[in-house]
C-alpha cells in the first residue's frame, strides 16, 4: 500500500458527514486489496509467501556456501576460537593467498577453461544438430537409434569406463584435449543423451507450418535450421551451454583417467583440489620452527577459486535467458 | 528404389551421433556385454576369459544377497522422490519467473545446486556437515506428523523430510530446465487468456503446462537417471566393489549392471508411456 493511497485512506477516515457504514466498507476493500491484490498487482500475501518460499529455499542452498565464504576468511586464531562463529575478527585474506599459490591457478585454470569450453562448444552445436534431426524428419530405423540412445544413457557409465579406456587409447585419443573434443563432436561428450532430448523436444514445438511455409518460400534445409529452429531454442541453447559448462568444468574422473595418467601438462583446478593437502604438504612443509598445517580456512579458500569462475559465468549468461525471447520476435504457436 | 528425401535429410542430421555412437559407445557396449557373459579376471599377463554363458546373470539374483534388497529400496525410494523434485523444481521456476526483485540474485542462487551437486564440492560440504540445517529439529517434526496423519502416512513423510535437504541440492539441473521451457511462453497469450476472464489456476493448467510438457518428460528422465547413476546410490557401489571383488570380478560386475540398466530402462519406458505426447491431443 502505498504513501498516497494511505494518506487518502486517513482523508476519508476524518471525514465527519460519513456514515461509520460507509467507512467500514472503504477499510474492508483496501485491506481485501491490499492483502489479494486486484487487476495485475499481486497482494501482499502471495507475495509474501513467494518471498518467503525464495527465501528460505535460497537460505538451504546459500549456507554451505556462506559458511564456506567466512570460514575462508578466518584465520587460524579465528578457526579455534569458538566465540567467534559467524564474523571474522579480521579482515583476513591469507587463506586465499596460500589458496592461489597451492592450487598453481593461473595454468589450472587456463587448462579447466579449455577442457570445459570447448568440448561444450562443440557439444552444444552436434546436439542441437542431431535434435533437429530427430525432431523434424521422419526415417526408417528412427525409432531404434532413439531407444539406444537413451539406452546408452541408462548403463551405468563405471561398467563401461574400462573397455572405453581401452577404446580411446587403441584410437590414440587419451594424453590430450582431443579425448574430451572428439567424443564431443561426435555428439558423446558428457551426458549428451540429455542435450539432444532437450533440443529433441525444444525443437517439436516449433510448428511445423513454419518450416513449410519456409520451404515454400525456397529456404533449403540449412537456412531454415539456423533462421527457424535455432532462434526459437535460444533458451535451450543457453542450459545446455550451462550445464554442458558446468559439468565439464566440474569433470575429475575422466580427466585423471584420461590426461593426468598419461603425461600431459593439461591440469585442471578441480584436479589441483583433489590433490590440495599433498600440493600444499609439499609447497610448505611442516617444520618444527613453523608449524604450518592445513586448516579449515585453507581449504574453503580453494574450493571458493574453484567455483567462482561458474557463477561469475552463470551471473553474466541469466540475464539472456529474458532477452533472447523478446529479441526473436516469431511467436510460437 | 528411390530413397525418400526426408530419409536422407534425417540421417544427414543425426550422421555425426550415428558415427560416434557405432565407433565410440556400441563398441564398448558390446564388450561389456560380453564381459558379462564370461567368468572374467584381470591379471598380469592380460585378461582372461572363461565363458559361462547366462550364468553370471543367474548369479546376481541368487547369491548375491544385496542386489534384490537395494534394487527394492532403489525403486521404493526414486517412486517417492522423482515426482517431489519435479514437483518442486517446477514450482521454483516460476516463481522465479515471475517479477520478483533482486531476479538476477535470486537466480544465482538456484543455480548453486547445479554447480555443487556436480562436483567433489558436495563431497567435502557433506564431510562438514554444512549440508544440514541445524535449526530443525528432527525431533519434534516428526512427533509432530506422528500425531497428525496415520502411522503409515507419517513414515513416508518423515523419510522424505529426511531426504529434504538433499532433494533441494539435487533439483537444480530440473529447475533450470523448467525455467528455459518457461522463457519460451509468449507472455501475450496469458494477456489473451486474462482478458477472457481466465483466472491464474486456468492460465497454469491451460497454457502454463501444456507448454512445458515436453520438458516435463525429460526432466523425469535425467532425474531417473541421475538417481539411479549417481556414485552415491548403493547399487552402484555394489557395482563398484563386485568390479574389484577377487571371487567374483569383472564379468559379474557387468552382469550386475546390464540387469540393472534394463530395470532402469523398462521404468524409463514407465515413465514415456504415461507422459508421451499424444499427438490426437495436441492443441493447435
Amino acid at each position: 500500500m502505498s504513501i498516497k493511497s494511505a494518506t487518502r485512506l486517513m482523508v476519508v477516515l476524518k471525514n465527519d458527514q460519513m456514515p461509520f457504514k460507509v467507512k467500514a466498507e472503504i477499510i474492508k476493500k483496501k485491506v481485501e486489496r491490499f492483502l489479494f491484490g486486484f487487476n495485475d498487482r499481486k497482494g501482499f500475501l502471495l507475495k509474501f509467501v513467494i518471498y518467503s518460499l525464495l527465501l528460505g529455499i535460497g537460505f538451504v542452498y546459500l549456507y554451505p556456501m556462506l559458511y564456506m565464504f567466512v570460514t575462508s576468511m578466518q584465520s587460524l586464531g579465528d578457526l579455534l576460537d569458538m566465540s567467534i562463529n559467524w564474523i571474522p575478527s579480521s579482515f583476513y585474506i591469507d587463506n586465499y593467498r596460500q589458496a592461489y599459490s597451492v592450487l598453481n591457478v593461473r595454468p589450472a585454470l587456463l587448462g579447466s577453461m579449455q577442457i570445459a569450453f570447448f568440448p561444450t562448444l562443440l557439444q552444444v552445436a552436434i546436439a542441437s544438430i542431431v535434435g533437429y534431426g530427430f525432431a523434424r524428419f521422419e526415417f526408417p530405423l528412427k525409432k531404434v537409434w532413439f531407444g539406444l540412445m537413451i539406452f546408452s544413457f541408462v548403463i551405468p557409465p563405471q561398467i563401461l569406463m574400462m573397455p572405453k579406456y581401452r577404446l580411446f587409447s587403441d584410437l590414440g585419443l587419451t594424453g590430450s584435449l582431443s579425448a574430451f573434443t572428439i567424443p564431443a563432436l561426435l555428439g558423446q561428450g558428457l551426458n549428451s543423451t540429455i542435450f539432444i532430448l532437450i533440443f529433441y523436444q525444444f525443437f517439436r514445438q516449433t510448428p511445423k507450418s513454419l518450416y513449410e511455409a519456409a520451404e515454400v518460400d525456397g529456404a533449403n534445409q540449412i537456412v531454415s535450421f539456423f533462421k527457424i529452429a535455432v532462434p526459437m531454442a535460444i533458451p535451450a541453447f543457453i542450459v545446455s551451454f550451462l550445464f554442458s559448462f558446468v559439468w565439464y568444468w566440474n569433470e575429475t574422473y575422466l580427466t585423471t583417467l584420461y590426461l593426468t595418467s598419461s603425461s600431459t601438462d593439461i591440469s585442471t583446478i578441480l584436479i589441483q583440489l583433489q590433490q590440495f593437502e599433498t600440493s600444499y604438504e609439499s609447497l610448505y612443509p611442516a617444520t618444527e620452527a613453523s608449524p604450518n598445517r592445513i586448516n579449515e580456512g585453507i581449504r574453503m579458500a580453494g574450493t571458493v577459486i574453484s567455483i567462482l569462475p561458474l557463477l561469475i559465468t552463470y551471473f553474466f549468461l541469466q540475464r539472456y535467458f529474458v532477452e533472447s525471447v523478446d529479441n526473436t520476435g516469431i511467436t510460437g504457436e | 528404389m528411390k530413397i525418400k528425401r526426408e530419409t536422407i535429410y534425417g540421417y544427414v542430421f543425426i550422421l555425426p551421433w550415428l558415427i560416434g555412437f557405432l565407433g565410440l559407445v556400441f563398441y564398448p557396449m558390446i564388450q561389456s556385454f560380453y564381459f558379462s557373459l564370461n567368468d572374467m579376471r584381470i591379471t598380469p599377463q592380460g585378461l582372461r576369459f572363461v565363458y559361462t554363458g547366462f550364468n553370471n546373470y543367474l548369479n546376481v539374483w541368487l547369491q548375491d544377497m544385496f542386489f534384490i534388497q537395494e534394487l527394492l529400496a532403489f525403486s521404493v525410494d526414486t517412486l517417492i522422490r522423482i515426482p517431489v523434485i519435479v514437483v518442486f523444481a517446477l514450482i521454483i521456476a516460476m516463481l522465479l519467473n515471475q517479477d520478483v526483485k533482486f531476479k538476477g540474485l535470486f537466480r544465482t542462487i538456484f543455480f548453486l545446486p547445479v554447480i555443487v551437486a556436480s562436483g567433489p564440492v558436495i563431497n567435502q560440504l557433506v564431510d562438514q556437515g554444512a549440508t544440514a540445517i541445524p535449526m530443525l529439529d528432527q525431533d519434534v517434526i516428526m512427533s509432530l506428523l506422528n500425531a497428525i496423519f496415520p502411522v503409515w502416512f507419517a513414515s513416508v513423510l518423515s523419510d522424505l523430510f529426511n531426504q529434504i535437504i538433499t532433494i533441494l541440492w539435487y533439483s537444480g539441473v530440473q529447475i533450470l530446465l523448467f525455467l528455459a521451457a518457461l522463457q519460451k511462453i509468449d507472455p501475450n497469450l496469458y494477456e489473451a487468456a486474462k482478458i477472457d476472464g481466465g483466472s491464474s489456476w486456468e492460465c497454469f493448467w491451460k497454457i502454463t503446462l501444456p507448454t512445458i510438457k515436453p520438458l516435463i518428460l525429460i526432466n523425469l528422465v535425467y532425474t531417473l537417471v541421475s538417481l539411479a547413476n549417481s556414485g552415491q546410490n548403493p547399487i552402484i557401489v555394489l557395482i563398484y566393489q563386485n568390479m574389484f571383488n577377487a571371487t567374483r570380478g569383472y564379468g559379474f560386475a557387468s552382469a550386475m549392471a546390464w540387469m540393472y540398466a534394463i530395470i532402469v530402462g523398462f521404468m524409463l519406458l514407465m515413465i514415456y508411456l504415461v507422459f508421451r505426447e499424444k499427438k490426437s491431443k495436441r492443441f493447435s
